[in-house]
C-alpha cells in the first residue's frame, strides 16, 4: 500500500509538472516567457529587407544608425536642348513677372515686359531663356508647384506668341521654394508671386 | 489515500484553469472592433505601471496616435505593466474578464525599439496593425537648400537621403520596396528621381521638357504617376517605374496637381479644377474619363491621399480661417474636418495621419489619429527648421 502510494504520488508529481509547464507555456504566466529579440545596431542592412513588407521592423533588420544608401551614378543626363549652357540671371532681371494671387493670368500690364523679353531673344538669336515660376507662401506646396509651371507656361505661351521659337523657351516651376522675399504678409508675397527670366547662352 | 485524492484534486484544478485559460484565449481573437467615424471616437483608456524614462514617454506616444488615452488602474480598459531595467519587459491585460492580451520580454536593437515592438504586440492583440516600427519620409528644408529625410513614424532617429544641395520635394515611398521616388531640381529641371534606398542608386524617372512633379507610386510598386508640362499644360501621366510606357491622362489648361492611387491600383484621385471650381477627380489611369468624387462642398479640396484599406480619402481643405485636415468616404460624400493642417499621408493602418502644420511660415510634422482626433507632434530634427510633405512608408 505504501509503495502504491508511493508510485501514485511519484505520478501525480509529475503530472503537476507536466501541467505547470503548459499552463506556463499557454502564456498563464505573469513573467514573460518568450524573449523577442530584435536586430542590434549593426545586424543588417536595408537591403536585406524582403520586398512587400520593407519598413515592418519587429523582426526584419531595419536597425538604427544603418547608413542610408547616398546616391550614386546612374543618374541620366541627357534632356533637353539646354543642358549645360551657361545661365545669367542678371540680363533679364529687370524682366520680372508679376501675377495677381493665385492667378496664373499674365496681366496687361506686365505684357510690355515679355515683349522686352522678346525682343532680346530676337535681337540675340543664339541665346534661349528658362521662364521660372513661383509663387506666395499661402497655397499649399505641390498646389503651387503646379500654379507655378502655369504661370512661366502663360509667359511661354505669350513669348511664343510674339514670334518666339517654341524650342527656346523652357520653363520651371519651384512653387513656394524659391521665394525672392523673406515675409508673411503682402508687401512680400506680391513680389514673390513671379516668373524670373534666366538667360541660357549656348556654351563657347 | 486522503494523500491520493488531494493530488487528484490539485490535477482537476489544474486542469480546470487550463481550459480555463485557453478558453480565455479564444475570447481575446473575437476582441470585436467598433465602427470608428472620423472625429467621434473615444479614445481607448489604458494605464501602465512600472515602465519608466524613455520606454514609457515612447509607448505613451505610440499607443496616442493610435487612439488610446492614459488614466489611472480602475477607470482602464487595460492595463500595461512592465519593467524597463535594461530590457524591456511587459505585459498587457485586460482587467475586465482577468485575461492577458500579451506578455512578453525583448532584447536587442535600443530601449525605444523595444518599446515600439511591444506597442505593436498590444495593438495587434487586439485586432489592429501596428505602425510603432513603420518608416516615413519627408522633406526638410534648411533655406535655401531641401532634402529629402526618413526617420521612424514619430520622427526619431531622421537621416538625409539625398545631400543635393539644391530643392527637392514630394518624398513618395515605393510601397513593398526600400525606394522613394521624389522631386529634385539638382540639374536645374525639375525632374523626378527613383532612389532605391538600399544601394543608393538613382535615376531620373521623368525628365521631360518643362516641370515633372507631384510623383505616386502604384501600390504594386510598377507606375508613376505624376503631374508634368512636357505638352503645354499641367496635366497629369502615367508611366511605368522604369520610365516608359507613357501616357497621358488629362488634357485641360486648368489646375491638376496632388495625384495619389486608390489601394487596388484601379483608381488615380488628384486635385482638379471643374468649372471654375476645385474638386477631386479620380481617372483609370488606362485612361478615360475624369469623376468627380464628392466632398460636399468642401472649399478647395487638394492633396488626397487613399487610405490602404480602400475606405477614405484624406485631403487638404482651404478655409478662410486657413488649411484643414479632412476625410471623406472615398466613394464622395460628406467630408469631416478634423484639424488644422495640411498634405495628410495615411499610415499602413488606415487610421492615423501623418501631415503638416504651419508655424510662422514653417512646418512641423504631426500625427492624427484619425477616429478620436489626438494629434501629437512627431520629433524634430534639429538644424532643419521646416519638415513637410510626409510619405508613411507602406
Amino acid at each position: 500500500m505504501k509503495e502504491k502510494k508511493m508510485k501514485l504520488n511519484k505520478f501525480a508529481n509529475l503530472l503537476v509538472i507536466g501541467l505547470v509547464l503548459t499552463v506556463a507555456a499557454s502564456g498563464c504566466r505573469k513573467k514573460p516567457v518568450n524573449v523577442t529579440e530584435l536586430p542590434g545596431a549593426r545586424a543588417g542592412r536595408m537591403s536585406d529587407m524582403p520586398p512587400g513588407n520593407p519598413i515592418r521592423t519587429g523582426d526584419q533588420p531595419l536597425t538604427e544608425g544603418n547608413p542610408i544608401g547616398v546616391p550614386t551614378g546612374h543618374e541620366s543626363n541627357s534632356r533637353t536642348l539646354h543642358d549645360g549652357w551657361p545661365e545669367d540671371a542678371q540680363t533679364l532681371k529687370t524682366e520680372t513677372v508679376y501675377f495677381d494671387f493665385d492667378s496664373s493670368v499674365l496681366k496687361g500690364s506686365e505684357k510690355p515686359k515679355v515683349s522686352a523679353v522678346a525682343d532680346y531673344l530676337k535681337a540675340n538669336s543664339a541665346n534661349a531663356v528658362r521662364v521660372e515660376g513661383n509663387c506666395d507662401e499661402r497655397g499649399t506646396e505641390e498646389y503651387n508647384r503646379s500654379l507655378g509651371e502655369r504661370r512661366a507656361l502663360a509667359v511661354r505661351e505669350e513669348l511664343i506668341r510674339l514670334g518666339i521659337d517654341p524650342t527656346r523657351a523652357d520653363t520651371i516651376s519651384y512653387g513656394k521654394d524659391k521665394p525672392a522675399v523673406q515675409g508673411h504678409d503682402e508687401t512680400a508675397w506680391k513680389q514673390n508671386r513671379r516668373d524670373d527670366f534666366i538667360v541660357l547662352s549656348p556654351p563657347k | 489515500m486522503k494523500q491520493t485524492q488531494s493530488i487528484l484534486q490539485q490535477i482537476s484544478f489544474l486542469a480546470c484553469i487550463v481550459a480555463g485559460t485557453s478558453l480565455m484565449a479564444q475570447n481575446e481573437l473575437n476582441v470585436s472592433r467598433e465602427v470608428e467615424l472620423p472625429g467621434q471616437a473615444k479614445p481607448i483608456l489604458v494605464s501602465m505601471s512600472g515602465l519608466t524614462g524613455e520606454a514609457a514617454t515612447t509607448l505613451q506616444f505610440d499607443l496616442y496616435v493610435q487612439g488610446f488615452a492614459f488614466t489611472n488602474a480602475e477607470a482602464a480598459q487595460y492595463l500595461i505593466s512592465g519593467s524597463n531595467n535594461g530590457n524591456l519587459q511587459a505585459r498587457a491585460s485586460d482587467p475586465h474578464n482577468k485575461s492577458t492580451l500579451v506578455s512578453k520580454a525583448y532584447s536587442g536593437a535600443s530601449l525605444r525599439r523595444q518599446a515600439h515592438a511591444f506597442a505593436d504586440d498590444f495593438v495587434q492583440a487586439l485586432g489592429r496593425k501596428g505602425i510603432a516600427q513603420t518608416k516615413i519620409a519627408f522633406k526638410g528644408e534648411n533655406s535655401p537648400h531641401s532634402e529629402i529625410y526618413i526617420a521612424d513614424f514619430d520622427g526619431h532617429g531622421g537621416q538625409a537621403v539625398t545631400s543635393d544641395n539644391n530643392l527637392v520635394a514630394a518624398p513618395c515611398w515605393v510601397p513593398g520596396h526600400m525606394a522613394l521616388c521624389y522631386l529634385s531640381y539638382k540639374r536645374n529641371h525639375a525632374d523626378i528621381f527613383y532612389h532605391d534606398l538600399s544601394t543608393g542608386a538613382r535615376r531620373a524617372l521623368a525628365e521631360f521638357r518643362g516641370s515633372n512633379m507631384s510623383p505616386a507610386v502604384s501600390p504594386g510598386g510598377s507606375k508613376v504617376a505624376f503631374i508634368s508640362s512636357m505638352d503645354g499644360w499641367t496635366d497629369l501621366y502615367v508611366c511605368n517605374a522604369d520610365g516608359s510606357g507613357l501616357k497621358r491622362l488629362t488634357k485641360s489648361p486648368q489646375d491638376e496637381s496632388s495625384p495619389c492611387w486608390s489601394p487596388d491600383g484601379k483608381w488615380i484621385c488628384f486635385a482638379a479644377k471643374e468649372k471654375e471650381h476645385r474638386t477631386l477627380c479620380k481617372v483609370s489611369p488606362s485612361g478615360g474619363a475624369m469623376q468627380t468624387i464628392s466632398t460636399g462642398g468642401t472649399p478647395s479640396p487638394t492633396e488626397p491621399d487613399w487610405s490602404p484599406d480602400g475606405k477614405w480619402i484624406a485631403f487638404t481643405a482651404q478655409y478662410r480661417s486657413g488649411f484643414s485636415i479632412c476625410v471623406v468616404p472615398a466613394e464622395g460624400g460628406t467630408a469631416v474636418s478634423l484639424v488644422e493642417g495640411e498634405d495628410p499621408s495615411w499610415a499602413p493602418n488606415s487610421r492615423t495621419l501623418a501631415f503638416g502644420r504651419r508655424r510662422g511660415g514653417h512646418y512641423t510634422l504631426s500625427l492624427l489619429d484619425v477616429p478620436t482626433k489626438q494629434v501629437k507632434d512627431v520629433s524634430r530634427i534639429s538644424g532643419i527648421s521646416s519638415q513637410s510633405q510626409p510619405s508613411w512608408a507602406k
